[in-house]
């Protein structure tokens, strides 16, 4: 599930071309209707500054209980069975001589008909230990039929390639979009580049792999599951298992890492939901390293190719988009959002197709679709500036949009992104570049420059996520949300929040979440969490307040509208000598007391909401080894209002530090042969380490949009991603001379750029 | 192909083999099988392949003794049978860090080390560094520079600094990030932990 169908105003729809159709021409805009009236911008105490994570001390100490630290009493070990064939008809399923296995207390078949791909599960068993499982799994007797496989996309669109679905030929298209009339754009153009850009496989490879623990209360399933998804899992589980939601719970305390590949219902876990009803005994149910590079997916490749004509001003009149994406048997994602709403361009087309393999289906990665197409766009904004002779940045500029022309035709409700230009410009010191790509002095076989990238992504927030503030007669404050940290602070996030309303410090405040049984709230996914949940917690505790002041007035006996909070104390503004401490207040309410926060709707029919960034890399490149080393690089983020610096600027070293790892570094390999994954593992697969990081400077335009939430805030994780593979790959441009046009920019793709600059193409 | 011999063990399985032999899946068991009725050296022996050796461990400044089985890493034991679950099984295979724990004061990765060689040694895991529920200063500068997202790499990151800083207590960054570069951080917040690095490093100068 990709975050961008939680934004209301879908791309494509006839409203939308409607208004886009209305828009597009650049006629001054009708005037929006009244935005809510804004805040007054408090002095904030907390929010904003950097505050150390409330459960830091438990992540340091290793008593934070992940998934699969999980441990209960009588609990079995699950292990699942995979095809190793990319393409197989099953023929029959024996699970008897495992049943057999002294130990082996459940086992269930997984599949009949066609295996798809290799990795796709089989059969499950559920034993005592590890060990057991293991052996039992070997003594399931599967009959296969093996079929023609095709794992390679280049060729599963050949004629006479084995057909992957049944239900749909390999080529499939996905998206399409107009607006203008791009043939007159390009017959107006004073320059057209075309150029065609290529991303690999990128596997999530989250430290701590898919996994989960079953077990039955009587008719309640209790499922302990990694996942960015509590609510989403529970509703998937009632359905898989046809038990009423409420009859499930999910809980997950701490995930080591998901990045997208966690944001729904596993198989796994319904396997080991089964096996525990079937053994009546609590099930744990672990991925290994290998799994998780086979069967919990992957970002799809990409093979985009641009055409784009612009004036001799740099004025950009035409853009069209062919792309051809990977999802394995599932479709691939659309690129577009890009192309079609980054810039301003009065006439763009798109086509996109997928093209399915026998490979595992692909699972939204950290920004699914913008990463790979601000790769391909922002490369190509490059070779057009050079082509124009052109600053890139000034390019970048000149074509500034201040509406979302793709998405909804609507203006943006906030746009930092000149602001994140103006930031990261100075940071990496713009001026020092080479004026014309390749054209820097050379220290021996060392090349340096210096290139910038842009982003859109959503990241607005659900409205209608909940979130309760308790209130205990003893003082204490408690804040319960049914969303889940992945690993971005959440936790500290509600405190935060929670504490700046009320008065207090965020140590004061007991948080809870990562329960279903909690209100409501969205997926971690889609750089959703901290604009839908804080301001939940931020109404919340508005309304704790407000009962409080009520409470304080009735005990000081004056009016609610004289009494003020600071420092833990009600006092009277008219006779400050009358006043009550926080916890004397509390008393009063003489239980716990719930005052319930919900994130209020956005002004979504005027504006469009979206989150910008800019990301400007330095690389220095050998030209005789082909080896790209990041020296430098410096990151400007505009995500709304910022709730803890210390925490946000975290996302963005992750955000910059994974696009380097992508586009450097991680690519995943399949083998033609066997129609399997040949770099399963941590050591093949290639991730960045320490001796792999740059300088980096972090800086956040930190815009208040009033009319997105009660405390002006946008989501930072995924907008945070999207640009730094590109950057990078226009900095190497700007070193060499020419674009490397593919990620993962490995020493060998390096030199072949290099001899096809030499053959002068 | 001539197999090299086994140095110590000409006769034996070597640790690899054995190391191999927990793998998962139907390979796993397909390799154990004819290890059966062999046996594995240990300082005080050896061991049948699959028979319980109890052995003699200070963990975290306890001694413990412990049943094991002759192929059982450190880490199964100290997760499974010790419920120290601070180090984390992430590759299972000496690739990333996460299950780093002390060993004699040497930094280990527990998943590729057997625990009947820890036999008689001391072992040092995460959850043993706080000394009377004050936290060690390393710990204390992953919370104050946010050194940490998911939280998962983190005890196998706390552990290869303490043990770094140790032994080089004021270094470089460049010194820093190379002895850091056996750990995997996936969600890619290297510039973090260095500098919490470099604050434990003026913390623990200032002790």
């Amino acid at each position: 599930m990709k975050g961008k169908e939680y934004i209301s105003v879908a791309r494509g729809d006839a409203e939308g071309q409607a208004r886009v159709a209305a828009t597009a021409a650049e006629k001054p805009a009708a005037k929006p209707a009244e935005p809510r009236p804004e805040p007054k911008a408090p002095e904030f105490k907390y929010i904003g500054k950097p505050t150390a994570r409330v459960d830091g001390r438990e992540i340091v100490t290793g008593r934070a209980k992940y998934t699969h630290d999980i441990k209960l009493r009588g609990m079995l070990i699950g292990k699942i069975l995979r095809s190793p064939y990319a393409a197989a008809e099953i023929v029959a399923i024996d699970l008897a001589p495992a049943l057999a296995l002294p130990g082996v207390m459940a086992a269930l078949k997984l599949a009949e008909g066609k295996v798809r791909y290799a990795g796709q599960q089989v059969a499950a068993v559920a034993a005592v230990d590890e060990r057991t499982a293991e052996k039992a799994l070997a003594l399931v007797k599967v009959e296969y039929k093996t079929l023609p496989h095709v794992v390679d996309w280049e060729k599963a669109g050949d004629a006479g390639a084995p057909q992957v679905r049944d239900d749909k030929p390999n080529v499939e298209r996905i998206n399409e979009y107009s607006r203008g009339d791009v043939e007159k754009g390009f017959a107006e153009a004073d320059v057209v580049v075309e150029r065609t850009y290529r991303t690999g496989f990128e596997v999530h490879n989250p430290t701590e792999t898919h996994g989960s623990v079953a077990v039955w209360e009587g008719d309640h399933l209790v499922v302990y599951d990694s996942t960015q998804g509590i609510h989403g899992v529970r509703d998937g589980l009632a359905r898989a298992l046809k038990l009423p939601a409420a009859n499930v719970t999910v809980i997950k305390n701490y995930m080591g890492g998901g990045f997208g590949s966690k944001l729904s219902l596993g198989d796994y876990t319904v396997a080991a939901a089964n096996l525990a009803r079937q053994a009546g005994r609590p099930v744990k149910m672990l991925n290994s390293r290998r799994d998780n590079a086979v069967c919990v997916g992957y970002r799809p490749s990409s093979r985009q190719t641009y055409k784009v004509g612009a004036k001799k001003d740099g004025t950009i009149v035409a853009f069209s988009l062919l792309n051809f994406a990977s999802g394995g048997i599932a479709a691939g994602d659309d690129v577009a959002e890009p192309v079609v709403d980054i810039y301003k361009c009065p006439n763009c087309k798109v086509e996109e197709h997928t093209v399915f393999t026998n490979v595992g289906a692909q699972r939204a990665m950290r920004a699914p679709g913008h990463t790979q197409g601000a790769f391909g766009l922002e490369s190509v904004m490059d070779e057009l500036a050079a082509a124009l002779d052109m600053d890139p940045l000034e390019l970048r500029r000149k074509n500034y949009s201040a509406r979302n022309l793709g998405d909804t035709g609507l203006p943006y409700s906030s746009k930092g992104l000149d602001q994140c230009y103006d930031l990261g410009a100075k940071a990496i010191g713009w001026e020092r570049r080479n004026r014309r790509p390749g054209e820097g002095s050379a220290s021996g076989p060392l090349r340096r420059g210096i290139g910038v990238a842009s982003s859109i992504w959503f990241g607005a927030g659900s409205p209608g996520t909940l979130a309760d503030v308790v209130l205990y007669p003893d003082g204490s404050v408690e804040v319960v949300c049914g969303t889940q940290d992945i690993g971005c602070g959440t936790r500290t996030h509600m405190a935060v929040v929670a504490a700046e309303t009320l008065g207090l410090e965020p140590k004061d405040i007991t948080v809870k979440l990562g329960n279903s049984d909690y209100p409501w709230a969205p997926i971690s996914g889609g750089s959703l969490t901290t604009p839908s949940v804080a301001p939940a917690v931020r109404d919340a505790a508005l309304k704790a307040v407000e009962r409080l002041k009520a409470v304080a007035a009735a005990r000081l006996k004056v009016e609610a509208g004289d009494i003020v909070m600071a420092d833990r104390k009600f006092a009277s503004k008219s006779d400050p000598a009358k006043s009550a401490s926080f916890a004397e207040v509390c008393r009063d309410l003489r239980r716990e007391t719930v005052f319930h926060g919900e994130r209020g709707g956005m002004p979504g029919d005027q504006y469009a909401f979206n989150t910008f960034g800019a990301h400007f890399a330095e690389v220095v490149v050998d030209v005789e080894t082909g080896r790209i080393r990041v020296l430098k690089y410096a990151a400007a983020q505009d995500s709304g209002r910022i709730i803890n610096k210390l925490t946000a600027e975290s996302q963005v070293v992750g955000g910059i530090t994974q696009g380097l790892s992508a586009g450097l570094y991680e690519e995943r390999v399949m083998d033609d042969m066997t129609g399997s994954v040949v770099n399963p593992n941590l050591r093949d697969y290639k991730i960045a380490t320490s001796l792999d990081i740059p300088e980096i400077e972090i800086l956040f335009a930190d815009i208040v949009d009033p009319r997105i939430n009660n405390l002006g805030t946008k989501g930072l994780g995924e907008p945070a991603r999207v640009p730094s593979s590109p950057a990078i790959a226009n900095a190497v441009y700007n070193a060499i001379g020419v674009h490397v046009r593919e990620i993962p920019m490995t020493p060998q793709r390096v030199l072949e750029a290099l001899k096809r600059k030499e053959a002068g193409s | 192909m001539d197999k090299k011999p086994n140095r110590k063990d000409p006769g034996g399985v070597s640790r690899r083999d054995f190391i191999k032999g927990v793998g998962r899946g139907a390979l796993g068991t397909a390799v154990l099988a004819p290890l059966r009725g062999q046996t594995i050296g240990t300082k005080k022996g050896r061991v049948p392949v699959y028979e319980r050796k109890t052995i003699t461990l200070i963990v975290n400044a306890k001694k413990i003794d412990l049943a094991v089985e002759a192929n059982e890493t450190l880490l199964d034991a100290l997760r499974d049978r010790l419920d120290l679950t601070g180090a984390k099984k992430v590759c299972d295979r000496g690739e990333c860090g996460g299950c780093t724990v002390l060993l004699d004061d040497v930094p280990v990765y527990a998943c590729m080390t057997l625990a009947v060689r820890a036999d008689g040694k001391t072992v040092k895991t995460v959850e043993g560094l706080a000394e009377g529920g004050k936290l060690h200063p390393v710990q204390e500068a992953f919370i104050e520079k946010d050194g940490y997202q998911c939280g998962y790499c983190t005890p196998g990151f706390i552990m290869t600094t303490s043990a770094f800083l140790e032994k080089n207590p004021a270094p470089s960054l460049d010194e820093i990030k190379l002895a850091l570069s056996g750990n995997l951080c996936r969600c890619g917040n290297y510039a973090k932990i260095c500098g919490a690095v470099d604050t434990a490093a003026k913390k623990m100068k200032g002790a």
